[in-house]
């Protein structure tokens, strides 16, 4: 057993944040090893230093023993070490094939020789089960097969350490098993891997060895038959983690949304709402499950105004709300949580309080005629960072540079303390640590426990599982079934396969 | 009627031919994600270097390589100042125009003196090319003209194939879409910009020339007269595509050539309105009314990775 790589003395400041301090993390050969800690704890910042782009302000780095240099990715990749990074390195009008072999070179090169490049993305695809084709724009690629892609773009490299930042959050439970299994394969190959999760299930069933990071220093690495779930938690966030929530009784009201037979075409033209029809009451939530791309991003995108439907209605407390404009929506106290915080979420180059005020900085109290009021606005986005645990130097700072975990929570903060009747929440815990999923589920449950009806989509099933009041799963684009939390998974796994609800039970 | 229509369509070849080659430059920088709205300012400077190396050299070639080197060169300016220092490419294309005009007219002062008759130099004049100047119809339009439109039409499917058929054409146009992406795959956006900035500044340097040398052969101040500003329309109007830059210069072109005939003909057309035909395109086009949306590098010029924290 050979160490495969140390990281020494690694320091890393940004302006007025200490990202890194003096971590020491050491790897073994052909381990799976895990990278723990809270959003905003240090990880990114550390893989991205190993990765070639960041320079760390102090530490060294050596590989299979030697000390190297890596100060730029492309040092990185000569080093053998690939990275699929939290947040898509993909280029949206470029074909998939063409986004795998970007900057690499082929035979014919300086020709660009696509055919050969579709054949070996192809049979790479194949071997790990990776069901993409190289010549669809990734433009029109779901969340889940644009992580897929990443990580065949890293395999294709030949990486022999593998970085991946947080794959999993994006992928369904048997995607997630099946990344599992090649992973170990490749392990067992002699690959190494480092895998930061916040998934504490899928750490004590997949790693070998885990560190974790606390306000950008280790804490503690441990081998995983050493520890549990409960003590890595404490060592994350200083506490335990309860995962049953209190909820008041199931008291569902007047009804809040109702589709009639709501159809709606993808990008790509093709149907991808074939006539749902569902109902969300107040004081209800309505979990939405099923694989990824099955209809769950057009279904959003129709209630909340951003595609056209193209047969059916959508009605809000009884107003046809059809096709509407997305602000008319808006202001019918409608709140999104979207899928994909980078598209849709937030403007990375703007500031927290820019983010935080963009649909309510022309109304009073925050605008007076034309003149923004900035006290009030101040008060408001500062108040939220508090609730929510933001962890930025302060409200100005640009939403780019805050970790991952932490510009969902800017999103979460935003679209919860507005007034609201409907909550459309996809995905909503994506990419946050244990005690911030924690705090956010809460906080949907109070949404509902208040009297609001919400509207839950999500991949995860212990998160539906965990919420719903009602749970209605979605195939093909087409509703199989409405069922309660307390079916069987067996059964909901069918249904998620494209099997009706037996009408029998 | 028939020789009527042969004559104008050579002459927007001819006029349209400086528009290609300044659109066909600042293309790549343009799908890299920075567009340099300095191109008058660069054709400008390619003008008079172009004039000036063939007064004292003799010969047409030597003045439009110079020419091709100082676009190259005022364009590194502005590479400089947005990549390296990551100013805000609009503001410094404008510096470029402003420091065109200058520097030509200075130039031109200093080598010609004022006041003076220009001298008579060494231009680009009409070559037949054998046998094809012969074809009918295309003959007389595409190959009875100077040799830089001969230039042209060769290396126009060369930039199209290293656009789209080489690996550097696909970096090219990931680099525009997400230069983060980019530096994570290992390629090095700083430079396929500059390459293809300093690029960009060769080709309006030559398309400089190409205006005071085979469109007219002596300099004049501000001689341009916002052909840089067109080419960019020629530009968006053909959709960042080579072949698009085609179809759309040679429309700008035959603008222009209606411009001259009108002036010509004596139809009673006030002048004035016949000058304003390739401006008022460029306006229409920019508004977007010959295609809708247009198409835009996703990064337009914000400079990568600023935080390195280093
Ligand atoms: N480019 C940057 N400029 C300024 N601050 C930064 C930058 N990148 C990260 N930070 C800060 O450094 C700290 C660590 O961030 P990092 O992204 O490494 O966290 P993380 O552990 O990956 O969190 P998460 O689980 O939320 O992704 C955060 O406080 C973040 O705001
Ligand atoms: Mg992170």
């Amino acid at each position: 057993m050979s160490t495969k790589l140390q990281m020494k003395n690694i320091c890393k400041y940004f302006p007025e944040v200490v990202a890194n301090k003096n971590v020491d993390l050491e790897v073994i050969k052909g381990e799976i090893h895990a990278l723990l800690g809270e959003n905003g704890a240090g990880k990114t910042t550390l893989m991205n230093i190993l990765y070639g782009l960041y320079s760390p302000n102090a530490g060294e780095i050596y590989l299979d023993g030697q000390k190297v240099l890596i100060d730029s990715p492309r040092a990185a990749i000569r080093l053998g070490i690939g990275m699929v990074h939290q947040h898509f390195m993909l280029i949206p009008s470029l074909t998939a094939v063409e986004n795998v072999i970007l900057g690499m070179k082929s035979a014919k090169s300086p020709r660009l020789d696509l055919q050969e490049a579709a054949a070996r993305f192809s049979s790479l695809a194949k071997q790990y089960g990776f069901n993409i084709q190289p010549w669809v724009k990734v433009s029109t690629l779901t969340v889940g097969q644009q992580q897929r892609l990443e990580i065949l773009k890293a395999l294709i490299r030949g990486a022999d350490l593998l970085i991946l930042d947080e794959p999993t959050a994006v992928l369904t439970p048997q995607e997630v098993d099946g990344l599992f299994i090649m992973l170990k394969k490749l392990a067992i190959k002699g690959h190494t891997i480092i895998l930061i999760t916040h998934k504490l299930k899928e750490v004590m069933s997949f790693s070998d060895r885990i560190t974790v990071l606390r306000g950008g220093s280790v804490v503690a690495t441990l081998k995983k038959e050493d520890t549990n779930p409960e003590e890595l938690s404490k060592f994350m966030v200083g506490r335990e983690i309860i995962e049953e929530y209190a909820k008041a009784s199931y008291n569902p009201q007047d009804l809040v949304l109702e589709l009639n037979k709501l159809s709606c075409n993808s990008d790509r033209g093709l149907e991808a709402l074939k006539g749902i029809d569902l109902q969300v009451h107040k004081g209800e939530i309505l979990g939405i499950c099923g694989v990824d791309g099955n209809g769950q991003t057009e279904l959003v995108d129709c209630i909340t105004g951003l595609t056209r439907v193209t047969n059916g209605e959508i009605l809000l407390n009884g107003e046809n709300i059809t096709n509407m404009h997305p602000r008319e929506i808006i202001d019918r106290n409608v709140s999104h949580i979207p899928e994909d915080r980078h598209k849709r979420g937030v403007v990375l180059a703007m500031n927290l309080i820019e983010n935080i005020m963009m649909m309510d900085y022309y109304k009073p109290p925050y605008a007076k005629g034309i003149v923004l009021q900035w006290k009030k606005i101040e008060s408001r986005v500062d108040n939220l960072i508090n609730d929510y645990q933001v962890k930025t130097p302060s409200s100005k700072e640009i939403m780019n540079n805050l970790s991952g975990g932490n510009q969902q929570k800017v999103v979460l903060g935003r679209e919860m303390t507005r007034d609201l009747d409907l909550l459309i929440a996809m995905h909503p815990a994506r990419g946050l640590d244990v005690g911030a999923t924690e705090y956010i589920h809460k906080k949907i449950i109070e949404v509902r426990d208040d009297a609001k009806a919400v509207l839950l989509i999500s991949t995860e099933l212990d998160e539906i599982l965990a919420l719903s009041d009602k749970i209605a799963v979605i195939y093909g684009g087409e509703i199989m079934g409405i069922v309660t939390p307390q079916v069987q998974i067996h059964e909901l796994g069918l249904m998620m396969a494209g099997a009706k609800k037996n009408q029998t039970n | 009627m028939y020789n009527e229509a042969i004559i104008f369509f050579a002459a927007a070849v001819r006029t349209s031919t400086p528009l290609l080659i300044a659109a066909l430059g600042l293309l790549y920088g343009s799908r890299a994600g920075i567009r340099n709205i300095g191109a008058e300012g660069m054709m400008l400077i390619g003008a008079i270097v172009g004039v000036a190396g063939s007064y004292y050299t003799g010969n047409p070639w030597v003045g439009a390589l110079l020419a091709s080197l100082s676009g190259a060169l005022t364009s590194l300016i502005f590479a400089f100042l947005v990549v390296t220092a990551g100013a805000y490419p609009p503001v410094c294309g404008t510096a470029i125009n402003l420091f065109g005009l200058g520097v030509s007219t200075v130039l031109a002062r200093v080598i010609f003196g004022m006041n003076t008759t220009m001298p008579i130099i060494a231009s680009f004049s009409k070559i037949n090319v054998p046998l094809l100047s012969k074809l009918p119809v295309l003959g007389p339009i595409l190959f009875q003209q100077n040799p830089l439109v001969y230039v042209t039409i060769i290396i126009l499917p060369m930039i199209h194939y290293v656009l789209f058929k080489t690996e550097l054409g696909l970096k090219i146009r990931a680099v525009g879409e997400n230069p983060k992406a980019c530096e994570t795959v290992g390629i090095n956006v700083c430079s396929i910009r500059y390459g293809t900035i300093v690029y960009g500044g060769f080709m309006c340097g030559l398309a400089g020339a190409y205006v005071s040398m085979a469109l007219l052969s002596f300099f004049t101040e501000n001689m341009i007269a916002g052909r840089g500003f067109i080419a960019l329309a020629v530009l968006t109007v053909g959709n960042l595509n080579p072949l698009g830059a085609l179809g759309a210069a040679l429309l700008f072109g035959a603008g222009e050539a209606v411009q001259y005939r009108l002036q010509v003909s004596g139809t009673g057309v006030p002048y004035q309105f016949a000058m304003m035909i390739p401006y008022a395109m460029t306006l229409l086009a920019l508004s977007g009314i010959f295609k809708k949306p247009v198409k835009s590098s996703a990064s337009n010029g914000i400079p990568t990775m600023k935080n390195r924290g280093d």
